[in-house]
């Protein structure tokens, strides 16, 4: 069997590869709980990110991580024009017609993208790319644990905004009752936009964090998803703290499981889980009954 | 305004006068190489991922077709058929099977005498099928599944070493290198992805390499695509072994061997077959410390041909990495070129006669002679190794087309 050494690193590193799933998640599970939509163009979004990030590294030779300065205002006003002016209008109030203008708009994207860049997948290579940060014997990458930290700071943000601000306040009571909401005088397709632009902030966040170590071709956010689907309905649908903790779980899990029983079954743990998960909370973990 | 208004003269047609047009007309069809100036140019469809994931391999195969077109264009053409000229036609199998089997439909219909190219494994199996229903000779490149030539299928050959053909020889050279440098390396790891390509290594080292003196510590398996490699990587660090045997595309590989550098995992050697990154420029170039010293056994153009030199330089001069596809699909037009000069004929039934009965020169491939047997697999082709060493990929076995020795152990 492995060394404590090992079994301790590879939990890390799952921890930490945790949390950029979790960055992702906090879009995700936020555009739900808010819209009561599952937003398919997610992962393309994403890929958008990752892209705008490369671009301003290859091209104007910056930082990855300085880069999220620039690429999350961007991606905020995407998101807020997306969901103001596209998908909003185009769905005419029905939840299913939402499924579907977002379902197209990552197909949209995705091809839009390989017509741009063409199908190579793109790198950044930086000096701390694969520098590692040493505690004791355990060798950690140094961009993950850069990611753990992030997280958790944008995490904490995030919950600020939505807790102490008067944004936040109006976010919230469009998410518990979206007439009431309008009766008092908030503007309800303002605060779905200004919902679906902070999820995209995030994955701004979420694509400067990957770059360092990762790479990035049309079809990277497919990849990523998914398990991010999984982290929305394990945390809970539309809880904050839900995607944080369902996102270094779900991370945990994909380490152990890939180290035990190989990488190719990693994910079996990942929808083991899903499927338990469903069965005897389907709530999820910090999920109210609706 | 005034007309002339000359009579017509209104002969009847006469019935005899009809038939000597019309005889006429058909000898001018039949015999379209007497009138016309310039032959008819001999079509032939080349087959590659132009688009999709493996867009890159497609682009440098294009070049090397295109370069060998030529050539043979400006060297009169084809000799036999009145000096006819190439013309390539290129299907685009935008990475996936299905698309492949489209695009040589396509061909099919522009009219091309054989189809050459596929790529990879899984697009040629479907490719060569679909040209097989309409009797479209098939040359398939790089593309390794020992399968494609072993459906009975007559339009189907086979330029480049199969999967058997070339584990055997990479086993061979493996103990020779382990031998030669003291036998350092007992004890190996095998990672491969968990597709048809990587599992069917895996298994195949698992059963060869007891055998042969080493001690195979573990199997391990990742998917593709792979978001991180650190499990793998670590669980390599535990087992210690003096080599390491990756088969994965080239992501996947990139991802592993930087990997590797980070947790400085220091193997004696690194030694791929098939290796999806570490015969490629690309790698050598973006990640130099990670590619140092890594080995494979793959497709390779003979080094020291001059050609070779000229096709890198083109493909370097257009901004892009060097890599095997470009002098394989170079010398692919070439056996096709002969196969229709000795069958005199671009007709598709005698262009697979001439392909099954005929030794060709092989271009720029090591191969000697290419003669093809009754499953229309090349017998005489055989992979080389090459190994990284400083910017440069270098062969290093067999001798004849060795450019350097080998380093062996890397890490000693």
């Amino acid at each position: 069997m492995y060394s404590p050494e090992i079994v301790i690193e590879a939990l890390l590193n799952g921890l930490m590869l945790g949390a950029i799933y979790a960055l992702i998640a906090l879009g995700l599970t936020l555009i739900y709980g808010v819209l009561h939509i599952v937003n398919f163009a997610h992962g393309a979004l994403l890929t958008v990110a990752m892209f705008a990030v490369w671009v301003l590294s290859a091209r104007f030779g910056m930082d990855p991580y300085l880069s999220i300065a620039i690429v999350a205002p961007l991606m905020f006003a995407f998101g807020y024009v997306l969901q103001r002016f596209i998908i909003g209008p185009a769905s005419h109030g029905k939840d299913n017609s939402i499924l579907l203008v977002t379902l197209g708009l990552s197909i949209i994207i995705e091809n839009a993208l390989l017509a741009g860049f063409q199908s190579d997948t793109r790198t950044i290579n930086t000096d701390y790319s694969f520098r590692v940060v040493e505690i004791g014997p355990l060798l950690l990458s140094f961009p993950r644990v850069v990611g753990l930290g992030v997280t958790v700071l944008t995490t904490l943000l995030l919950w600020l905004v939505l807790n102490r601000t008067d944004t936040g306040k109006a976010i919230r009571a469009v998410a518990k009752e979206k007439l009431g909401a309008s009766l008092v005088g908030i503007s309800v397709p303002h605060v779905y936009a200004m919902t679906f632009a902070i999820g995209c902030a995030c994955l701004a966040v979420a694509a400067g964090l990957l770059m360092p170590s990762f790479y990035v071709s049309p079809k990277t956010g497919a990849a990523f998803v998914l398990v991010a689907f999984t982290i929305v309905v394990l945390g809970g649908m539309g809880s904050v703290p839900g995607a944080l903790i369902g996102g270094l779980l779900i991370g945990l899990v994909e380490a152990a499981s890939g180290l035990f029983f190989g990488d190719s079954l990693g994910q079996i743990g990942i929808f083991l889980i899903f499927i338990v998960v469903l069965l005897f909370k389907p709530t999820g973990l910090f999920g109210v009954q609706q | 305004m005034r007309r002339s208004s000359k009579p017509m003269s209104r002969k009847p047609i006469s019935r005899r006068a009809v038939l000597k047009a019309g005889a006429a007309l058909t000898t001018l069809v039949a015999a379209p190489g007497v009138l016309r100036a310039e032959p008819a140019p001999v079509k032939v469809g080349l087959l590659q991922p132009i688009s999709g994931a493996f867009a890159l391999d497609g682009d440098l195969a294009k070049t090397g077709a295109e370069y060998a077109v030529k050539e043979i264009n400006d060297a009169g053409g084809i000799k036999t058929l009145g000096g006819a000229r190439l013309e390539l036609v290129i299907g685009d199998s935008r990475s996936n099977a299905e698309a492949g089997a489209q695009a040589t439909e396509d061909l099919q219909g522009a009219g091309v005498s054989a189809v050459l190219g596929g790529f990879a494994s899984g697009i040629a199996l479907t490719a060569t099928q679909a040209a097989a229903r309409y009797g479209l000779p098939f040359i398939v490149d790089c593309a390794v599944a020992d399968t494609i030539t072993e459906r009975g299928l007559k339009n189907t050959f086979r330029f480049n070493p199969n999967f058997s053909m070339a584990t055997e020889l990479a086993l061979k050279n493996l103990v020779k290198l382990n031998d030669d440098a003291g036998k350092p390396a007992k004890t190996v790891a095998i990672v491969h992805e968990d597709g048809l390509f990587g599992s069917g290594l895996a298994k195949l080292m698992q059963e060869k390499l007891p055998p042969l003196g080493f001690e195979v510590l573990e199997s391990i398996a990742h998917p593709t695509p792979a978001r991180d490699m650190s499990n793998v990587v670590l669980r390599i660090r535990s087992l210690n072994p003096d080599l390491i045997v990756p088969s994965h595309y080239f992501n996947e590989f990139v991802l592993f061997a930087r990997t590797l550098q980070q947790q400085r995992v220091r193997p004696k050697g690194i030694y791929a077959v098939f290796g999806g990154a570490a015969s490629s420029y690309r790698f050598v170039n973006e990640f130099p410390e990670a590619a140092q010293g890594v080995m494979d056994c793959n497709h390779w153009g003979d080094p020291k041909n001059p050609i070779t030199t000229k096709l890198r330089e083109t493909v370097t001069a257009a901004g892009k990495f060097y890599a095997y596809n470009t002098p394989i699909n170079y010398s692919l037009v070439h056996v096709f070129a002969q196969a229709v000069e000795k069958a005199g004929s671009a007709d598709r039934e005698k262009i697979i006669a001439s392909l099954a009965t005929n030794e060709f020169d092989s271009g720029l491939m090591p191969y000697g002679k290419t003669k093809f047997n009754d499953k229309g697999q090349n017998t005489s082709a055989l992979p080389l190794n090459t190994q990284v060493q400083g910017k440069d990929i270098k062969v290093i076995y067999p001798a004849n087309y060795a450019e350097a020795k080998p380093v062996f152990p890397i890490n000693s």
